[in-house]
């Protein structure tokens, strides 16, 4: 058990509203192991980013227990166990590509030198290396998101936390971007939980695929991919890929037949 | 420069109608005094006599144009005839109240943000402040810190400041409160300290909230030093040059008195925008 990364049991998050308590999720268990790259999917409101959020320590279980690297999130937060890319890239405009990325490092007390190298290396790990002097606005929306991850990959947290990272873009920039974070995945051999309500991106991308539904927001099916480690974009058009991506889609359709 | 023409059409259009109103509203003196030494006016002398009077209701523009240049460049600075003395002594009082009430503004907006009491108690006192006339208010700002000892120009600034710290609390705390949740999330996922948000996040992020919050405070600053210097008894400034013209009907040192407080307000509103300008380019905000 304490060999997972990531480790829920029984989770259950309820908050209160005007309009009465809502139930975002409710008896969540889920083990990720290091080196993971786990997919949430689902329709809106079925508690994909809450769970995400309860693992970054940004909201607050009402009832199991959560731990990362067998720690509370609390701690984990506190000791910088992750790094965690939001849907927009929200790169401060009044800094550098250079500069947002070293934000993170100087709140966290890196010495310049270290700071310096730190950059390069996740610059070039994103395929940036030459903007770090461009501020945001000079480059595309991609780019941008690129230069979010390399800033979250900055610090060495063994664990990547994606909310919709791409889910702004567009297809082609998406693609390119999938693959792109595969490549890094399996260079730095980080355990990755990612947020998206693509089929096609959940299963192009992920070891496990975690499929969920609303109201209450609960797992209600776990997919450990049969597809080999070294996927080219083409794998989607093979039979497994299309047997994995069905089976998805019978989850998603699963859980909309209880409402 | 493709403002130059509309701007010159309408400087000459308010030209234009100060000189038909300087005409009908001097024109009863004139007729008064042809009356008595027995003369007739033609349409020719009357729009003479109207521009030329020694204290007209409205003086022309020329006459307002003279006194400045005698009063400026003529005189020198240390004289008390000078209007640039006066000037200096009514910006010194303006610059001290701006920072002071910048100051005050931005301490007050940092404390609302970050303090629950503060955020439920201080803004209506804030408010509430600025409805009190300030022309009632300022002589007994001024006769209550003459009673403790403090004179010259700290009342002065006091009354500037009262006025212009009030736009830099309601745009500090709109721009302390700018960014959005997922900005702080982001800082939360980096156990970011509140110091390190406030100095990396909130403070650069309320930047162009503070430029057009100074702007106002800055117009409203030198109403205030003007304001704060007519109940001192007209010793200097140009509230002064005001009240003293007001007593003797020196309309013309009034009307010059005025045109320079517009010019010295145009000038500091202007160096705000500038900096501002610079500022916010350099960050890339604007």
């Amino acid at each position: 058990m304490n060999a997972s990364v990531i480790s829920a049991n029984r989770l259950d998050l309820t908050f209160q509203t005007n309009d009465g308590p809502v139930h975002a999720l409710k008896d969540v268990s889920l083990d990720v192991a290091k080196g993971d790259f786990v997919s949430f999917i689902g329709p809106s409101g079925c508690g994909k980013t809450t769970f995400l959020r309860c693992m970054a320590d940004l909201e607050h279980p009402t009832g199991g227990q959560i731990t990362i690297n067998g720690v509370r999130p609390e701690e984990a937060r506190k000791a910088r166990a992750y790094g965690y890319v939001f849907q927009a890239a929200g790169l401060y405009p009044w800094r550098t590509i250079g500069g947002n990325i070293r934000l993170p490092l100087e709140i966290m007390g890196y010495s310049k030198e270290d700071q310096a190298a730190r950059v390069a290396r996740v610059l070039e790990l994103v395929e940036l290396s030459g903007f770090e002097k461009k501020y945001p606005w000079q480059l595309s929306g991609g780019m941008q998101q690129r230069a979010s991850i390399a800033r979250a990959l900055a610090f060495d947290a063994d664990i990547l936390l994606m909310d919709e990272p791409f889910g702004a873009l567009d297809e082609i920039v998406r693609d390119h971007l999938n693959e792109q974070l595969l490549e890094l995945w399996k260079r730095t051999e980080k355990t990755i939980a990612f947020v998206t309500h693509s089929i096609p991106e959940a299963v192009y991308l992920s070891t496990k695929i975690v499929v969920m539904s609303p109201r209450p927001g609960r797992i209600t099916d776990v997919i450990d991919s049969p597809l080999p480690p070294d996927r080219p974009l083409d794998i989607r058009d093979t039979p497994e890929f299309l047997e994995v991506a069905h089976r998805v889609r019978e989850g998603l359709r699963a859980g909309h037949l209880d409402d | 420069m493709r403002s130059f023409v509309p701007v010159l059409t309408v400087v000459t259009g308010i030209f234009a109608v100060w000189y038909l109103a300087a005409i009908w509203l001097n024109a009863p003196w004139a007729y008064d005094k042809a009356t008595r030494s027995g003369e007739v006016l033609t349409l020719q002398t009357l729009i003479a006599d109207t521009w030329s009077q020694d204290k007209p209701k409205l003086p022309a523009p020329h006459q307002v144009g003279i006194e400045i240049w005698e009063t400026t460049v003529e005189k020198n600075i240390t004289s008390k005839r000078s209007l640039i003395y006066h000037s200096w002594i009514t910006l010194s009082a303006t610059l001290l109240g701006f920072a002071l009430g910048t100051g005050l503004g931005i301490a007050l907006a940092i404390g609302i943000v970050y303090n629950r009491t503060m955020d439920m108690s201080v803004m209506p006192w804030v408010i509430a402040s600025q409805t009190i006339p300030i022309l009632a208010l300022a002589p007994m700002i001024i006769v209550v810190l003459n009673a403790v000892g403090i004179s010259g120009l700290l009342p002065k600034a006091m009354i500037s400041m009262y006025l212009s710290f009030f736009p830099v609390v309601v745009g500090m705390v709109k721009g302390l409160r700018s960014p959005d949740a997922m900005q702080l999330d982001q800082m939360r996922t980096w156990n970011a300290s509140p110091a390190q948000t406030f100095w990396r996040l909130r403070l650069p992020s309320s930047m162009p909230y503070l430029f057009t919050s100074l702007k106002v405070a800055m117009a409203a600053s030198l109403v205030g030093a003007i304001v704060g210097e007519l109940p001192t008894g007209a010793v200097a400034g140009l509230g002064a040059r005001l009240l003293a013209g007001s007593y003797f009907g020196q309309t013309i040192q009034i009307w010059s008195a005025l045109l320079m407080a517009a010019a010295l307000a145009a000038a500091l509103v202007s160096l705000v925008g500038l900096i501002q300008r610079i500022t916010l380019k350099r960050m890339g905000m604007a």
